[in-house]
């Protein structure tokens, strides 16, 4: 592989395995928190010991999840040393901030789980709710960096040297708070469904109506409900997101889109695949007119080809595919949840049809799919750039070599950091049913939070 | 005081607290290894009691050390970006390794013994690596041409310098870590634990300040610039040793408020921590103004003014966010008698 493609390869095998425990990690403490809320407010212990099983599989995955995250933030720095001299000057802030947000988070998760008993109920939610705010901060300022190389502004380029650094106008770039809306709104989706599919499959393994089915239907109405609402808002926050697009990087979404003739009154493309050397989308279903709509809420709004940029401007064009999958998933979610608990309410059923089921447990892995797709969509079809228009990935590749060896190694401890964290959820909750917890719950003396740690 | 040299005195600040929270994070990890069949002495009990609520925190402190490095000395990221691939990588890999199981040992309890080895083992060789840097940046080691730079790792790895400082690191992390935790199960009210922690520490002290001497000894050949700026400050050299030895003496001392035990943990913790502070801040003086030597100094590197004036304010809304929050922690983990003791009553 050449010096390049190997580096972005190995940075991109590190986001996409860091990605699952980062999003889990942020969706996760969310449902923590409204099952701690619920129980408040309906003293059923069942939603404390889902507190308690998620707590558990939260800090499993933070042990996946920290480390993944601390060699991206220095893989950064080695692979892409051109690319952070840049960051480093203008758009350290967000760094700096996401520190605390780090500190934040694993200083009250700690204060979560190991003083559990020592505190009072208002200062565990408290400290839960510092968690989710730390998890969630962190997200959003990372994003903020993503959303800086696209949107980039707050600096000058003057004969090689960066000038006029103004870093909060750097900070606050257009599409700060619209990408990392998406990515907030989409993680939490993303936690409620990953906690959708395991009820759903647990509820196959117990019989119906017994003790420990009911307490995963509780857990799967909670997450769906969950699910409903935020896949709908990412879908909203996506509208937006595209938009941005259209305004600031208006190759990204010819591409995305597959759309080659600049025009009024363009189609959307859904499905198909984009064929550089006719210059046309093939086996695509057009929607006409939908594509200005989307672009800018009018019709007549002319949405810019691929053809009116010089060639090496653009984005490689499966970013199509990405894209398409990407809204694909998401609008099935919003479809599903929402369809299953009408459904559900309008037939006033006990519990959801077997066929639903089956879906609910596909639902997490989708979900999971998706931010994976969109992830590489956003950051593929920004190429050929790290920041966009100002610095391009060639110049802020390391100029250190022998990458391929480093390549391996970390696609090696990638899959025995996958294969370990499987084999010990596994494992921990074989150990520990939920009956046990169930027992355990019933008998007040016995902490329920340090019972196993 | 200039701005690049208040940037280098907090990144130096932060690296102070990494050194001694990461010796602490990897020594306890390395002994709750060493010590997992004796089971009675509760050695092993201590250091967990200890690792489990601290290792994220002491984790967040090494990204703060990188993003204070990019943030405040942009070009000299660019410079250590590039010759640490290789060095930087080893560490990734084995922090990776060493944090996922260490949370597994204590996840998945049927298969402790060996999730313990592999994460003591890996945990004790990164000191070793991370202090590597440190010969790197004397730059010997860094060819500089046309632009481009270089790590010369056959040469690093066959210069006495870099195993003296691996070594220093080693033992350092051995003999912080066991006078920490002796002085951790003492404040916990556990005899057998501190005897063996305290034992470890006389034994390990020594060998520490050996290496230091011989880190010293190298360092003359090796990067005489700066032997020469650290010996002429003759007087923080001796009171490094002079505390060293106090920490020392205060071991053997019978201790005024536990009548019957040997030695005043605490207070030799105090001393050796001063020690290391006073030895980092002769060593760190004379390495300036070089981040890498000698191309890449604080003022050639240092990012624009606007930069720093918001990150620096970051820094103190930071520090008044977050200072409610490590002495909360602090009380909770490091102070409290029930925290500490809690598992000895339940058994």
């Amino acid at each position: 592989m050449d010096h390049l493609v190997t580096a972005r390869t190995m940075f991109g095998m590190t986001m996409g395995f860091h990605i699952i425990f980062a999003t889990i990690g942020v969706g996760l403490p969310l449902m923590m928190l409204f099952s701690e809320l619920l129980y408040q407010k309906t003293k059923d212990l069942d939603y404390v010991i889902m507190a308690k099983r998620w707590t558990k599989t939260f800090g499993i995955l933070l042990g996946v999840g920290i480390p993944t995250g601390t060699i991206a933030g220095l893989q950064l720095s080695l692979l892409w040393p051109g690319f952070m001299k840049v960051i480093g000057e203008v758009m350290a802030l967000p760094f700096q901030i996401e520190i605390y947000a780090f500190f934040i988070e694993a200083l009250f998760m700690s204060i979560y789980v190991y003083a559990a008993e020592r505190i009072r109920p208002w200062a565990r939610i408290l400290s839960l709710i510092l968690v989710a705010i730390g998890a969630l901060a962190s997200a959003i300022l990372i994003t903020n960096v993503h959303a800086f190389e696209g949107t980039p502004q707050g600096f000058r380029i003057e004969d090689g040297k960066i000038v006029d650094v103004h870093p909060w106008k750097a900070f606050f770039n257009p599409t700060f708070f619209v990408s990392a809306g998406h990515v907030a709104l989409s993680a939490y989706t993303t936690g409620a469904f990953v906690v959708a599919s395991v009820s759903a499959f647990k509820m196959f393994k117990n019989s119906v109506g017994s003790r420990v089915y009911q307490f995963h239907q509780k857990a799967l109405t909670l997450s769906l409900v969950v699910g409903a609402i935020f896949s709908l808002l990412t879908a909203l926050n996506g509208h937006t997101s595209a938009q941005k697009l259209y305004e600031y990087q208006p190759e990204k979404l010819a591409a995305a889109e597959g759309l080659f003739e600049t025009q009024s009154r363009a189609p959307l493309a859904i499905g198909g695949f984009t064929d550089k050397e006719s210059k046309e989308i093939i086996g695509a279903i057009e929607i006409p007119w939908a594509l200005s709509f989307l672009a800018d809420n009018n019709f007549d709004t002319v949405v810019t080809g691929l053809n009116d940029f010089p060639e090496e401007y653009w984005p490689p064009l499966y970013i199509h595919t990405l894209f398409n999958g990407m809204v694909g998933i998401g609008s099935f979610l919003i479809v599903l949840s929402f369809g299953a608990l009408i459904w559900k309410k309008l037939r006033k059923l006990d519990t959801f049809p077997k066929f639903l089921k089956w879906i609910f447990i596909i639902s997490g892995p989708l979900a999971i799919a998706s931010i994976e797709m969109g992830w590489i969509f956003a950051c593929t079809g920004r190429q050929p750039w790290t920041i966009y228009r100002i610095l391009s990935t060639e110049d802020s590749v390391t100029t250190s070599e022998n990458l391929t060896v480093l390549f391996y190694l970390f696609l090696l401890i990638y899959i025995i950091l996958g294969i370990s964290v499987s084999l010990v959820l596994i494992y921990y909750f074989k150990k520990n049913p939920v009956q046990q917890d169930i027992d355990a719950a019933k008998e007040k003396d016995i902490p329920l939070f340090g019972s196993n740690s | 005081m200039n701005d690049s040299l208040l940037a280098i005195s907090v990144l130096w600040g932060f690296i102070f607290i990494y050194a001694i929270m990461g010796t602490m994070d990897f020594g306890a990890g390395f002994w709750s290894m060493i010590y997992i069949n004796k089971e009675k002495t509760r050695a092993t009990n201590i250091a967990n009691r200890y690792l489990s609520p601290t290792w994220e925190v002491t984790n967040t402190f090494i990204v703060a050390i990188v993003v204070a490095v990019y943030s405040m000395f942009p070009k000299a990221a660019y410079t250590l970006g590039t010759v640490l691939l290789i060095p930087g990588s080893a560490i990734l890999l084995l922090l990776a390794i060493r944090s996922a199981f260490l949370v597994f040992s204590n996840i998945a309890v049927d298969y402790r013994k060996p999730l313990t080895y592999i994460s003591g083992i890996s945990g004790l060789l990164i000191p070793g690596i991370l202090l590597s840097v440190l010969p790197i940046t004397h730059g010997g080691f860094v060819h500089f041409s046309d632009g481009k730079q270089t790590l010369d790792l056959v040469g690093l790895f066959s210069s006495g310098n870099e195993y003296a400082f691996f070594g220093f690191a080693l033992f350092s992390t051995l003999f912080l870590s066991s006078l920490l935790l002796a002085d951790y199960s003492n404040v916990s009210k556990e005899k057998e634990a501190y005897s063996i922690y305290r034992r470890d520490a006389i034994i390990l002290g020594p060998i520490a300040l050996l290496m230091a001497i011989l880190v010293m000894v190298t360092l003359k050949q090796d990067a005489f610039w700066i032997y020469e700026k650290m010996i002429e400050d003759t007087f923080y050299l001796f009171l490094s040793l002079f505390l060293f030895l106090l920490g020392g003496i205060a071991l053997f001392l019978p201790s005024r408020k536990h009548p019957g035990t040997k030695g005043m943990p605490r207070f030799a913790v105090v001393c050796i921590t001063i020690q290391y502070f006073v030895a980092s801040y002769v060593y760190g003086k004379a390495h300036l103004p070089y981040i890498v030597y000698p191309d890449v100094t604080i003022y050639s590197s240092f990012t624009s003014p606007s930069s720093f004036h918001a990150i620096f304010s970051s820094y103190i809304a930071g520090f008044i966010i977050l200072f409610p929050g490590f002495y909360l922690f602090w009380n909770l983990f490091m102070h409290d008698k029930k925290y500490l003791q809690e598992r000895k009553a339940k058994k």
